[in-house]
């Protein structure tokens, strides 16, 4: 009766017409492999990176106590075809996310090398250097949508600090990144010098959840599962905007602009009522406040959208997005995890033409001055 | 509904599939134990593609460490957030009634039937010693 | 007759090992205690002298807030207006390393709260105070108290040794559930670790706070280890956790229970819904948004009016003024929240005292 009608797939979609383009505040590129960092380090380091390794608070050498649900914690449909991890390849990256989706700035966020967690301080502050430069190298400046951050192991306070300094100095970064799961919370005044630097080359400070800080995933304990591991990155972030409102970060560093990335959004409200509640009841515990809680949270703090919240209701997620405030949003895809949002598609909830713009572009443009 | 050859049965290994465009669509169909089954290649979800889904067993657990494995390789875990999709009727794990993937009847015809009409094939060559893949919309 | 309220969280206060508890030690304990001077177990989550630990007008002349029950009575029935009250005793027994001290103090709790409590005004219950950390003695405290109807709950801290999930704590479930005794848990840390994922808090206030994750890891733990499949009877009750968190907890659950199922097969429908069937929360603190329509918002999103149970929280500051419910709370919700999810709940309320 009908044709067959029977060809490829078209190889590349033509770019989504959309008049708004999007800046993608957490895409991560990946290493092919460890020795792509070889000509960043010196001749010891490199040995000391095929011989020693990392150094990390978690059982196995290369990989995590709790397995993801698909390999790498990637999209299945990530792998380049000529081969590497997810997100090692440009010319995919580009194909696939960057050109389709019309990205106008992808934000890196390197996870690679666990940079925050290395329990050897000399070896951690050799590999950030060489993961800042690689970024450089193999990315933004091959693609100059792409825009790198300065990563920095924040325990090793003096050698962040000296880092920061020396890439700033490049010009080429837009933010600062260090780790939720830190030695300890954030807040503490040991960090400080971090914030400070931040504060002084006006870098927004972005802190993506991960890492190994050699604490329990949970205030109770070891949980048994992925599928509960995954949600304590909530609990991880709440609990640091917890700690640098409260021991006052923002307070002390007033121009200080911090990023929480890949958090998600649904702790935020609660996370700010509950410091508000009880302000009253310890506020003499901590009189160098001067301010509420929520006020803190309203003019110092970012949040990137992903992993979006999925009430069964799209008014839920209406209120949870006023709650928050749009201004405070960043649209972020995690390009190429598996929890990726697609910013066609993951909002479920309608926005105005001016919201969106602010989410998906605006804010972002104004943070990291693009 | 229209009936449209999209492949040689050859071309789809077992536990493999193809995506074909039919109609302005892309429809993707598995072999999977001897069977064809054809879903709309989009995820309900956020879009994804399904032809990279990863096809696994039905598992199901009466109880906490027991595992029970049903139609093996007839399950899809989608490629981005792993919502799991049974590809013989499309139908999500987690909400059967109201959230699934579109499905197309598919039958297996020879090309000796085919080549008899009416399915005169213009642009896809019939040779009756294959069988074929037919999907309706 | 006053109607029906049931405050499901107030506290009693232990003076102290030596002096509260010392007449309900045997011999063994009496001499260690004595001898040893072993006492003051009042535990970091609540030093006695901290604001919220005791709302100014709650304390007595003399000793600890909650620990005159008097001053209890007055306030708790006569102020805030509850018919009747279940006392979780927040002392520190659970926390000490021996389990045997650790059981023998749990012990000496229950007792001192059976008489000195419970005999002397009807209207109260209490929470049996376990050793966790050794669950055949817990189970051996719970089956001492299970014909006591006085006993409605066992009590457990928000920060345990390890997450209440786990396969080692299955047998205390099994036996709460034959009882009927929901498992009450409270807010509190034995401290075996960093109170949050992040590490060490500088600020008591900040330790505060990172409570309400710990109870919803305990939430989580409990649902994918599969403890309701395995006690399908068996509730949990949230004490002094915050409330608004839940929606948004809710929501990721869903959201990461649907692509991570395969890792948990044994639990084949949503957390949210598990946690409607099976989780309760007492509602001070409630850490409501600041308006009404937000309030509305968040009982709209929690969808399921049975989840609230009215508590003061007694003697603990969680609001000022005789009224504990708290504000914007729909009428429905209230007489539900003070009545019909309290006896729902705690089956053993019902029983003759």
């Amino acid at each position: 009766m009908s044709d067959v009608i029977d060809r490829p797939l078209p190889e590349a979609e033509a770019p989504a017409k959309n008049r708004l383009r999007i800046i993608d505040c957490d895409v991560h590129p990946s290493l092919h492999a460890r020795s792509d960092l070889n000509p960043f380090l010196s001749k010891r380091w490199q040995q000391h990176m095929k011989t020693f390794g990392d150094h990390l608070r978690t059982p196995y050498i290369g990989t995590t106590p709790y397995p993801r649900s698909s390999p790498l914690i990637a999209r299945r449909d990530a792998w380049p075809p000529t081969g590497g991890p997810p997100g090692s390849d440009l010319a995919f990256m580009r194909k696939q996310h960057l050109d389709p989706l019309d990205i106008e700035f992808g934000i890196l966020q390197v996870l690679d090398m666990f940079i925050f967690s290395q329990q050897n301080l000399e070896f951690g502050a050799a590999i950030q250097r060489a993961v800042n430069e690689w970024q450089l190298a193999h990315w933004t400046s091959r693609e100059p949508r792409l825009k790198a951050a300065i990563l920095v192991g924040q325990d090793d306070t003096e050698a962040a600090v000296a880092e920061i300094d020396r890439c700033a100095k490049i010009g080429q970064y837009v933010q600062i990144n260090v780790c939720p799961r830190a030695n300890e919370p954030l807040g503490r005044r040991r960090y400080w010098p971090i914030f400070a630097r931040a504060q002084e080359l006006d870098l927004p400070l972005g802190i993506h959840v991960g890492g190994y800080g050699g604490h329990a995933p949970t205030g109770g304990g070891w949980p048994s599962y992925y599928v509960e591991e995954h949600q304590s990155n909530a609990h991880s972030v709440a609990a640091q905007l917890s700690s640098l409102v409260i021991e006052g970060v923002p307070e002390r560093f007033p121009r200080l602009k911090i990023v929480f990335i890949e958090g998600g959004l649904g702790w935020i409200p609660a996370t700010t009522w509950r410091m508000d509640q009880h302000f009253d009841r310890f506020r003499d515990e901590v009189p160098h406040l001067k301010r509420r809680p929520s006020e803190y949270v309203k003019e110092h703090f970012w949040f990137t959208t992903q992993p979006i919240d999925e009430p069964d209701e799209a008014r839920h997620l209406r209120s949870l997005i006023e709650w928050v405030g749009v201004d405070r949003l960043l649209f972020s895809s995690d390009y190429p995890h598996w929890d990726f949002d697609d910013p066609r598609f993951a909002f479920k909830t309608p926005l105005t033409e001016a919201e969106r713009a602010r989410i998906f572009n605006g804010n972002a443009r104004a943070l990291y001055k693009l | 509904m229209a009936r449209h050859i999209v492949a040689r049965t050859t071309d789809i290994p077992p536990g493999g599939n193809k995506v074909v465009a039919v109609d302005g669509r892309d429809i993707v169909v598995f072999h999977v134990n001897g069977e064809f089954f054809a879903l709309l290649n989009r995820c309900p979800h956020e879009g994804a593609p399904l032809d990279k889904a990863a096809c696994v067993a039905r598992l199901t657990s009466p109880e906490p460490g027991v595992y029970q494995r049903s139609r093996v390789g007839e399950l899809l875990r989608c490629a981005w957030h792993g919502w799991e999709f049974d590809m013989r009727n499309g139908q999500s794990y987690f909400d059967p009634a109201r959230v699934k993937i579109r499905t197309y009847p598919v039958v297996i015809e020879d090309g000796e039937t085919l080549a008899k009409g009416p399915y005169v094939a213009e642009t896809f060559p019939v040779h009756i010693e294959d069988s074929y893949v037919i999907v309706e919309t | 007759m006053a109607a029906t309220r049931i405050d499901c969280d107030i506290h009693p206060a232990v003076g102290g090992t030596r002096t509260t508890l010392l007449p309900y030690l045997d011999d063994h304990w009496k001499e260690q205690v004595v001898s040893r001077a072993i006492d003051g177990l009042d535990l970091t989550s609540y030093p006695p002298n901290m604001p919220l630990s005791g709302r100014a007008d709650w304390r007595p002349a003399n000793g600890k807030p909650g620990s005159d029950l008097a001053m209890v009575q007055r306030g708790a029935f006569d102020q805030l207006g509850a018919s009747h009250a279940i006392c979780n005793v927040l002392y520190g027994a659970q926390a000490v390393f021996d389990p045997y001290m650790a059981a023998a103090f749990c012990k000496a709790i229950n007792d001192w709260i059976a008489a000195e409590w419970l005999a002397r005004d009807p209207r109260l219950r209490a929470s049996i105070v376990v050793p966790m950390q050794a669950p055949d003695l817990a189970i051996e405290e719970i089956e001492r108290r299970a014909g006591d109807n006085r006993f409605v709950s066992v009590l457990v801290l928000a920060q345990g040794e390890t997450l209440l999930g786990r396969r080692h704590y299955w047998p205390v479930y099994q036996v709460a559930e034959k009882h009927k005794l929901p498992i009450a848990i409270h807010a509190g840390s034995q401290y075996r670790m960093a109170p949050s994922s992040i590490g060490w808090p500088s600020y008591r206030y900040e330790y505060y706070l990172a409570e309400a994750q710990a109870f919803q890891a305990q939430v989580l733990s409990l649902i994918y280890e599969g403890v309701f499949l395995k006690f399908p009877g068996l509730k949990v009750v949230l004490m002094e956790s915050g409330v608004s968190w839940l929606p948004a907890f809710m929501w990721r659950a869903n959201k990461t229970w649907r692509g991570v199922r395969v890792e948990v097969p044994w639990i084949d429908r949503e957390p949210a819904a598990i946690m409607r069937d099976h989780i309760r929360l007492t509602t001070q603190p409630f850490d409501a948004p600041p308006d009404a329509a937000g309030v509305a918002d968040i009982i709209d999103m929690i969808g399921s009016d049975k989840m609230f149970l009215f508590a003061s929280d007694y003697p603990h500051w969680q609001f000022d003024g005789d009224d504990a419910i708290p504000p914007h709370l729909p009428a429905s919700l209230v007489s539900r929240m003070c009545a019909d999810n309290p006896l729902e709940t705690f089956p053993r309320l019902s029983l003759a005292a």
